[in-house]
């Protein structure tokens, strides 16, 4: 396996000094970077994401989002963490009036504010921890745990990119793939085993689809 | 189905583990990176360091601490004790803390909150209230700061909702009653603030027994349960904890065999 040079795109939005440690301990040689040459010469690209999509959108806005857009258009492994993830759509209900990449067709959307369980207790907003995803992607694994930290998920036009679902209160997207574009809900990063599994996949020889 | 969460705490003094009982009289537990390693390998689910380092010169330490804790540990790392200012949570941010706690300082300023939840997001920012039950009552409680020593006078309940509304992610909800008694968790308490705001509330100060956390979590309605001394000690390992939880059908992630 050669994992090559790991670029971390830094939109300068928040803390991504778990997501390099991540990646090392995966035996990666991981470089955060908000040039776009920098970027742009890497062998595998992460965006990983916290904070607002306002303020995301207003940084993609610029030379960092044309790298990341050419990046994907030229078929290397992109990884999209949370925020990456979220950005790969059209527009946030966070931010009407935003852009995001436009990668994919599709918006984002907020959890409901009455949300609620099968029992009928409320749920909070966000929704934050541990919880499993429903996949029959090769790269995952059945019913695995991940760590969630969010209020948006992603609401993809064509329901094929979907990979992956998990339950809260309803169904939503937790991960999608297209070619050479992987990009998760969850954070990868401080889901343990099956972070390090998902990893492990990207830094493999492995195509999303 | 979200995961109740199961959270170690290691009370940090001058980069040792410590662990008093109800705030005083310290016991030398161990390294912390090491510690935090071991529980996240048993299945914790997050890891806490309360750093309570006197002196501002030793804080190097600690965010030397974070950093090679995170450099190992690939679960969520919350870090509070002495967070005065946004210099203190920027440098946590990044030396590899997710969630920074602040106690004192949010009582001082309390729109501190909203600033830091602005600039770094909700999920990063944790309000660590220290509550006491006021001698007396069965169902008021106040909070104290600067390490237990201080009664603010503040209505915890009233604490707990305005910290919501001003942006924090989460409360940790430490009982000075219970801490370190290995009573239990303050269920009546725990449970009043769960039913007062809607952010996920950790419950804290108590546990003695896997029933306790059980309780916590149930009848408490906490999202989480902290818990120090019970792991430390070597009473029970985060899977033993875990197990027990799912044998009472509380949804847990299970620990993982490796």
């Amino acid at each position: 396996m050669t994992t090559g040079r790991v670029a971390i795109v830094d939109l300068g939005l928040g803390n991504l000094h778990s997501v390099a440690k991540a990646f090392e301990r995966a035996g990666a040689n991981a470089e955060l970077s908000s040039d776009p040459d920098v970027l742009l010469r890497a062998d595998r690209l992460v965006m990983p994401g916290q904070g607002a999509f306002k303020e995301c959108a207003h940084v993609l806005n610029g030379e960092i989002g044309e790298a990341v857009r050419s990046w994907i258009d030229s078929g290397r492994p992109y990884l999209g963490i949370c925020l990456g993830m979220q950005a790969l759509f059209e527009a946030s209900e966070e931010a009407p009036g935003e852009k995001g990449l436009g990668i994919f067709p599709g918006t984002v959307k907020r959890f409901d504010a009455d949300l609620r369980d099968a029992e009928g207790r409320r749920l909070k907003v966000p929704h934050i921890g541990w919880n499993q995803i429903e996949s029959t992607h090769p790269v995952f694994e059945n019913g695995e745990w991940y760590y969630f930290v969010h209020s948006y998920y992603c609401v993809p036009d064509d329901e094929r990119l979907v990979v992956a679902t998990t339950d809260y209160g309803a169904t939503f997207c937790s991960a999608i793939a297209r070619d050479n574009v992987m990009a998760c809900q969850f954070h990868p990063e401080k889901s343990q085993h099956a972070g390090a599994r998902l990893i492990g996949h990207f830094l493999g020889d492995v195509s999303w689809s | 189905m979200l995961a109740k969460r199961i959270i170690p705490c290691l009370d940090v003094k001058d980069g040792r583990v410590v662990k008093g009982v109800k705030f005083v009289g310290l016991r030398d537990a161990g390294d912390p990176v090491e510690c935090a390693q071991r529980y996240s390998a048993g299945g914790a689910d997050e890891i806490t360091f309360l750093d309570i380092t006197a002196s501002h010169e030793n804080r190097r330490t600690l965010f030397d601490l974070v950093d090679r804790t995170a450099s190992t540990v690939a679960v969520p790392l919350t870090v509070g004790g002495g967070v005065r200012e946004r210099r203190d949570v920027s440098e946590l941010l990044h030396a590899g803390a997710d969630k920074v706690s602040i106690n004192s300082a949010a009582v001082a300023n309390p729109t501190f909150i909203k600033d830091m939840a602005e600039a770094y997001g909700a999920q990063a920012i944790v309000v660590a209230i220290d509550a006491k039950r006021v001698s007396g009552e069965t169902d008021k409680w106040t909070v104290y700061t600067h390490g237990g020593r201080r009664d603010t006078g503040l209505d915890a309940i009233a604490w707990a909702k305005q910290m919501a509304d001003y942006g924090a992610g989460e409360i940790l909800l430490t009982s000075m009653d219970r801490d370190g008694t290995q009573d239990g968790y303050d269920l009546v308490l725990t449970r009043a603030v769960v039913d007062a705001i809607s952010i996920p509330v950790v419950a804290s100060g108590g546990v003695g027994t896997l029933e306790h956390v059980h309780e916590g979590l149930a009848g408490g309605g906490a999202d989480a349960a902290l818990a120090a001394s019970i792991f430390h000690d070597g009473h029970y390992t985060v899977a033993e904890v875990k197990k027990y939880l799912l044998d009472q059908g509380v949804c847990v992630r299970p620990p993982e065999q490796d």
